[in-house]
């Protein structure tokens, strides 16, 4: 049994598998299918400061090797979520950390002050990247100004870990990490969906209801596994990497690129269960390899 | 109700129409879902007949989602209705209709196969207390009444297994099954060992002439309770015909989704509570719940 624990900042992670926002629920959706604590963390569904109805349907459209969606943060706001969801999840014995997203600085730094207040949870990861609302934060994640703007409102009035999910719609992933990082941001994850779509093309329409959509699933793995490489070696801070990964192969290869840690979204689709068969793979992995640590590849490829 | 992950066995494919594929499927293993389970800081229930049984409990209007293998265009998990459960035999019968790469990979399944299931999921359909046991989610409304289960198409399946429940639990019930063509109608002889069968036939080759809600035995008799699934179409002109008689309507609705679980979020439908789960707060809804008035 190789060491499987790390640290993002001051969050210790009992084994670097986490569960990517919004694809599953509050962990309490999955709980039939596998012991919620078995893995390093869950981060729970896109949270606003206010109740948002999300778009409208159709709002998924199944590609080769992914999905589209355009759910369009769908949530009850902070304040439902602190009176009626963090009840039930407070009690999980792993890293329970709350997706926040908005649509001005304010609005961000509001709702993630209210979650400062929550004992049991004990980092946010920003969402600057959503791609399917005009007001959803991606305008913020687009841009080094946007971007830093809005950790810097968070960061004043958020004391615990704060961890930036960045968006692949960029032309330099680089910089706008550069500027999360220089901002006071603990970590950073990547990659939210990649803006992609669909046609139904006997009705000559969008499949989306709002026409484009965040591709997701093994179809954005390569664009993930590079930009995480990039970033990587771009920033000081932790990464977080995500994009496709659907089993313990597929993690380790982000671990090699520089991800100190994982999270594992659309794969929880096809098997609720993934995320403990991605940690138990891994741990394999570094058994028959003769490795003490999951530090031993975190980084660790020999490259150019 | 306890959801699984199950592999479980083709015993037959049959063809019952050109588009349409009768799987059966049984499981002969221990429930569980792992060896992990017992650690999960969640599972506190104490029930361990899921030990021995072989298939899970499962209501009438709930839905598997299944894991189509070998096909390489088909990424997520599909999900269909529970047609029937043959307890005798320890079966679980899917009716699938062949609309895609996925179904069709489905469709050419063999006897012996392995078919990987996510289930129970969603919620089933109303069921009248004493069909059930205590612990199940019942309406005390639903009283003695008649029962009227209008399908069409592969909207049909889910009502085999509301039909034969109600049946087992002794409630009259009327089946009222439209289809195009007398060939279009699925598994006839099944739905009579449980009920009256009305038809109608859009060609008028079997039963009345016309669209379900054209049929004569809505005009002649009055029901306690409607359960309706097919084409949104037809739903909605049943619901129409439950509003104007006052009759309570549930109706089986099949958005596209993804997780089956409430998770993505993805198979919404508009409801007086806002925009819900579909796979979750679903599939069967109340009427009065949808936006459905026009």
């Amino acid at each position: 049994m190789a060491e499987l624990n790390v640290k993002i900042n001051s969050l210790e992670l009992k084994n670097p598998v986490m569960t990517a926002s919004g694809t599953f629920g509050y962990g309490l959706e999955f709980a039939d299918f596998m012991p919620l604590d078995g893995i390093g963390g869950i981060i729970v569904k896109g949270t606003t400061l206010h109740p948002r109805e999300g778009n409208d349907y159709p709002r998924m459209a199944e590609t080769a090797q992914g999905m589209l969606n355009c759910v369009g943060l769908q949530n009850k706001g902070v304040d439902y979520f602190c009176e009626h969801i963090y009840p039930q999840i407070k009690d999980i014995d792993t890293n329970m950390i709350v997706n926040v997203s908005g649509s001005s600085p304010e609005d961000y730094a509001e709702c993630a002050a209210r979650i400062d207040a929550l004992d049991r949870i004990p980092a946010i990861e920003l969402n600057i990247s959503c791609p399917n609302v005009k007001d959803g934060g991606m305008a913020f994640g687009v841009s080094c100004a946007g971007a830093s703007s809005v950790v810097r409102a968070v960061r004043a009035r958020y004391h615990k870990t704060l961890i930036v999910k960045l968006s692949p719609n960029v032309t330099d992933i680089n910089e706008i990490a550069r500027a999360v990082e220089a901002e006071g941001a603990d970590a950073v994850s990547l990659i939210n969906t990649l803006m992609g779509m669909a046609i139904d093309i006997e009705r000559r329409r969008p499949i989306l209801s709002i026409g484009t959509g965040g591709l997701s699933g093994p179809a954005v793995k390569p664009v993930a596994l590079r930009m995480v490489w990039q970033v990587a070696r771009a920033v000081k801070i932790p990464v977080i990497g995500l994009g496709g990964i659907m089993t313990a192969t597929d993690a380790i290869e982000f671990l090699m690129a520089g991800a100190t840690a994982i999270e594992i979204g659309t794969a929880n689709f096809i098997d609720p269960a993934v995320s403990i068969k991605v940690r138990d793979g891994i741990n394999q992995w570094l058994d028959n390899h003769g490795c003490q640590s999951v530090h031993d590849i975190i980084g660790a490829l020999s490259v150019i | 109700m306890k959801k699984y992950v199950l592999d479980l066995k083709v015993s037959s494919v049959e063809a019952v129409h050109q588009r349409y594929v009768l799987i059966k499927l049984t499981h002969n293993a221990p429930l569980t879902n792992g060896r992990d389970c017992s650690r999960s800081g969640i599972e506190t229930s104490s029930d361990t007949s899921h030990l021995i049984a072989a298939l899970p409990d499962m209501r009438p209007g709930q839905f598997v989602e299944v894991r189509v293998d070998n096909s390489p265009t088909t990424f997520l998990r599909r999900p269909i209705s529970i047609c029937f459960v043959d307890r005798s035999a320890n079966e679980l019968w899917l009716l699938v209709a062949v609309v895609g790469e996925g179904t069709r990979h489905l469709a050419q399944l063999k006897t012996g196969d392995t078919l990987n299931c996510v289930m129970p999921l969603g919620n089933g359909f109303t069921l009248p207390q004493s069909s059930l046991s205590s612990t199940e989610e019942t309406d005390e409304g639903v009283g003695n009444g008649s029962f009227l289960l209008v399908g069409g198409g592969v909207g049909v399946a889910p009502l085999l297994y509301l039909g034969a429940e109600l049946h087992r639990a002794g409630y009259p019930t009327t089946f009222l099954l439209g289809a195009r063509s007398a060939n279009d109608l699925l598994l006839l002889d099944e739905f009579k060992k449980y009920g009256r069968v009305f038809i109608t036939t859009e060609d008028g080759s079997l039963g009345e002439t016309g669209f379900v809600t054209n049929h004569s035995i809505l005009c002649q008799e009055r029901f306690a309770r409607i359960a309706t699934c097919g084409p949104t179409p037809m739903m909605k002109a049943v619901a129409r015909y439950a509003r104007e008689t006052g009759t309570a309507c549930e109706v089986s609705l099949e958005n596209m989704m993804a997780c089956g679980l409430g998770a993505c979020l993805c198979c919404v439908e508009k409801t007086t509570d806002g925009n819900v789960c579909v796979c979750k707060e679903g599939p069967v809804f109340n009427i009065l719940k949808l936006l459905w008035q026009n």
